[in-house]
């Protein structure tokens, strides 16, 4: 492991997360050496290579922001050994990148570091590992095993690893999974040079956590899953650290100006997804309820999706979709607890075109139905060669009330042209 | 809603269970129906039994000024006696879909299951089978040409016989139950000896030729199944083609139910 992490870690508890980093490690290389014996080892070693060029049309509102462009590289391979025939596999995703311009955008990531054992009907997972829930796609609300590496994207898909043990069980009612979390994650945030942030940094030496064992809060969840005829069902209990912080302006702040300092509750969730397949229709639901000592709320993303296929008597399918988010806690002022999706709707329009390129292309607007918000947003995306994936991207966000993110945001319209190569 | 559902799906399957009672009783049909029927039902017999299977294909797309794109995959299936088969279909080439993974519950009549695998964001998404009709991988073969054949997808119509290959064929009509299916009828030439396809004729919505499917290098496992090592799709409209070319077929290699549930096509590889 001779990646060199730029600071994954919260400098106080590092010690013992490269601790159990290094007994996985150890761990893995014991397996590895069990390998060696074991007939029929196999080999596999992928990845990507991804340039990134972001280009902002308006100058920042904060000076010390990057003016228009932006440039990062960034390698994901990933390095997979199955034996038994499959049953036993270890898989090690190690992830960097490296920004032009925002110090923390330069960041590293073990994305996944685990050995994954199946029998018939069970299947225990050691190690660094990814796992998502849900059906949603403007916002993930049911998901929350990882931590979202926000200094990625604004969208909130890209999430760091997490150390875990998890044993699935499959029934004939349903998969049972119950996970042990050791070793929180804390958010990463874009830094001052970085856009696409508020007016205060977030300061990522400030964190408290409201458990007195802090980064190594023991987390647990058990979750539920069941596919019966067209309906996709899911349920699940989670208890530990919050994986989104409380952010509160900082006075004794050790930078020039003021920033928020995060604070990583204890939390319990209860969250639900469903999906029903009814032909050309998609119907989907996420709900959760949370309680930390602060607050109790509820929240939903509902969206369905229709599809036309083989429309102007080609090979496109033409779907058309909406999204709907509700917060319990409804508006909120900048600044105060609350969720940015209280009351917002997304339309959106996609296209697959089903060549040879697998060309796709995107088109929504997300719209505040409590106040003037708005978002718009294009994603387009196709192979070139047999190796390259070229994507473009356009998000354009407007608003004209104080009180919402989007508004701190709004000279943040931005295009971006990515190439990724794949070996 | 639930309820209302079950008793859909409840009357659904009394009416397929009538289709089939239907199609099976000689008087409704004619003696070209009944025949077509006949040697489709003895192609499907002659081939039952085979448990599980496990084979590489490798796809060939072609377009018309003879550019090439590959595609590699790997496939398990799952007899299933009393419906249709199950399927993983796990994606090797092109490489950006390194992983992807695909599993199938095939039904005769009613709406396929399915659920993809996208490993970059470890998501299993249950995806509609509705659009049967629509590329697979961007190639020739539609999705409804790679599904198991079942004789309750179609109706029949026996055309004769015909010389192919140094074989005589007969050479039946099939008419697609589904509504959604992308074709009014197939061709197929099967031989009378082993009653394997040499040749499927598809014609669009508009009943106007539009592919032509053909096998080649056949070869018999277990002293029972036949399988074709080469298939050759030619779209006669747009002058693209497509050819699959299967490798290391295996059979009764022990596959279970557990093989194909959401756990085996998260790790599927």
């Amino acid at each position: 492991m001779s990646l060199s992490f730029k600071k994954p870690f919260n400098k106080s508890s590092s010690n013992k997360l490269t601790g159990s980093l290094i007994a996985i490690a150890v761990s893995a290389s014991l397996l590895l050496g069990n390998l060696a014996q074991a007939s029929d080892v196999e080999f596999e070693a992928s990845g990507n290579i991804t340039v990134e060029q972001r280009y902002f049309f308006k100058e920042a509102l904060d000076p010390q922001q990057l003016s228009h462009s932006q440039t990062s590289i960034s390698v994901e391979p990933e390095l997979y050994w199955q034996w038994n025939g499959g049953d036993d596999s270890v898989i090690f995703t190690p992830f960097y990148r490296v920004d032009s311009q925002d110090s923390q955008r330069t960041h590293g990531d073990i994305r996944e570091l685990a050995y994954v054992h199946a029998s018939d009907d069970w299947e225990l997972r050691v190690g660094i590992r990814k796992e998502f829930w849900g059906v949603t796609e403007f916002q993930h609300l049911v998901d929350v095993i990882n931590q979202t590496d926000g200094v990625e994207d604004f969208d909130g898909e890209d999430k760091l690893g997490q150390q875990m043990i998890n044993l699935s069980v499959v029934n004939d009612w349903g998969i049972v999974d119950v996970f042990l979390l050791p070793g929180f994650r804390e958010r990463t945030y874009g830094g001052e040079e970085g856009r696409l942030r508020g007016p205060l940094v977030v300061d990522e030496d400030n964190v408290s956590y409201e458990s007195s064992a802090g980064q190594q809060h023991l987390d647990l969840a058990l979750r539920w899953a069941l596919s019966v005829g067209d309906y996709d069902l899911g349920a699940y209990w989670f208890h530990g650290t919050n994986r989104e912080a409380y952010l509160s302006p900082s006075s004794q702040s050790t930078l020039q100006q003021s920033s928020l300092q995060q604070y990583y509750s204890q939390m319990d969730q209860l969250g639900v997804d469903v999906q029903a397949t009814l032909g050309d229709w998609l119907w989907k639901f996420e709900g959760i309820h949370r309680s930390t000592s602060l607050e109790d709320f509820w929240a939903t993303q509902g969206r369905f999706e229709y599809s036309f296929i083989g429309v102007f008597e080609s090979n496109i399918d033409l779907g058309l979709l909406m999204e709907h988010s509700w917060d319990s806690r409804g508006e909120v002022a900048l600044g105060a607890q609350g969720s940015l999706m209280q009351n917002d709707l997304f339309v959106g329009a996609r296209l697959a075109f089903n060549d040879m390129q697998s060309s796709e292309f995107l088109m929504g607007i997300g719209s505040d139905l409590d106040h003037n918000a708005f978002s718009f947003l294009i994603e387009a995306n196709r192979r070139f060669g047999d190796d390259f994936i070229v994507s473009f991207d356009v998000r354009l966000l407007q608003s004209n009330d104080e009180n919402d993110l989007l508004y701190t945001l709004s000279n943040d319209d931005h295009a971006q042209l990515s190439l990724a190569w794949y070996f | 809603m639930l309820t209302k559902k079950i008793l859909l799906s409840a009357a659904l399957s009394i009416s397929a269970l009538s289709l089939t009672l239907v199609s099976n009783s000689s008087f409704a049909l004619s003696a070209e129906e009944k025949k077509g029927l006949d040697i489709s039902m003895e192609a499907k017999k002659r081939d039952l039994g085979w448990q599980d299977s496990t084979a590489d294909m490798v796809m060939l797309l072609r377009n018309k000024q003879g550019q090439e794109s590959i595609r590699e995959i790997k496939m398990k299936s799952l007899e299933v006696l009393d419906d249709g088969d199950k399927s993983l279909t796990i994606f090797n080439k092109p490489r950006d879909v390194k992983g992807t993974a695909f599993l199938s519950f095939s039904h005769p009549v009613d709406a396929d299951d399915q659920w993809l695998y996208l490993p970059a964001l470890k998501r299993v998404k249950r995806i509609s089978s509705r659009n049967k009709s629509g590329p697979f991988m961007g190639s020739e073969f539609a999705f409804e040409d790679l599904s198991s054949f079942e004789v309750e997808k179609y109706s029949y119509k026996y055309l004769g016989v015909e010389e192919l290959n140094g074989l005589t064929n007969f050479k039946v009509e099939q008419y697609p139950v589904d509504e959604n299916s992308g074709y009014t009828r197939r061709i197929v030439w099967l031989d009378t000896l082993e009653y394997r396809i040499h040749k499927i004729d598809f014609y669009d919505r508009k009943n106007s030729l539009l592919k032509t499917l053909t096998f080649s290098d056949y070869k018999q496992y277990l002293a029972k199944h036949w399988r074709a090592d080469n298939q050759e799709m030619i779209n006669h409209q747009n002058g693209k083609s497509t050819e699959l070319k299967w490798t290391n077929y295996d059979f009764k290699t022990g596959l279970t139910d557990s093989d194909f549930n959401r756990n085996s096509l998260k790790r599927a590889r």
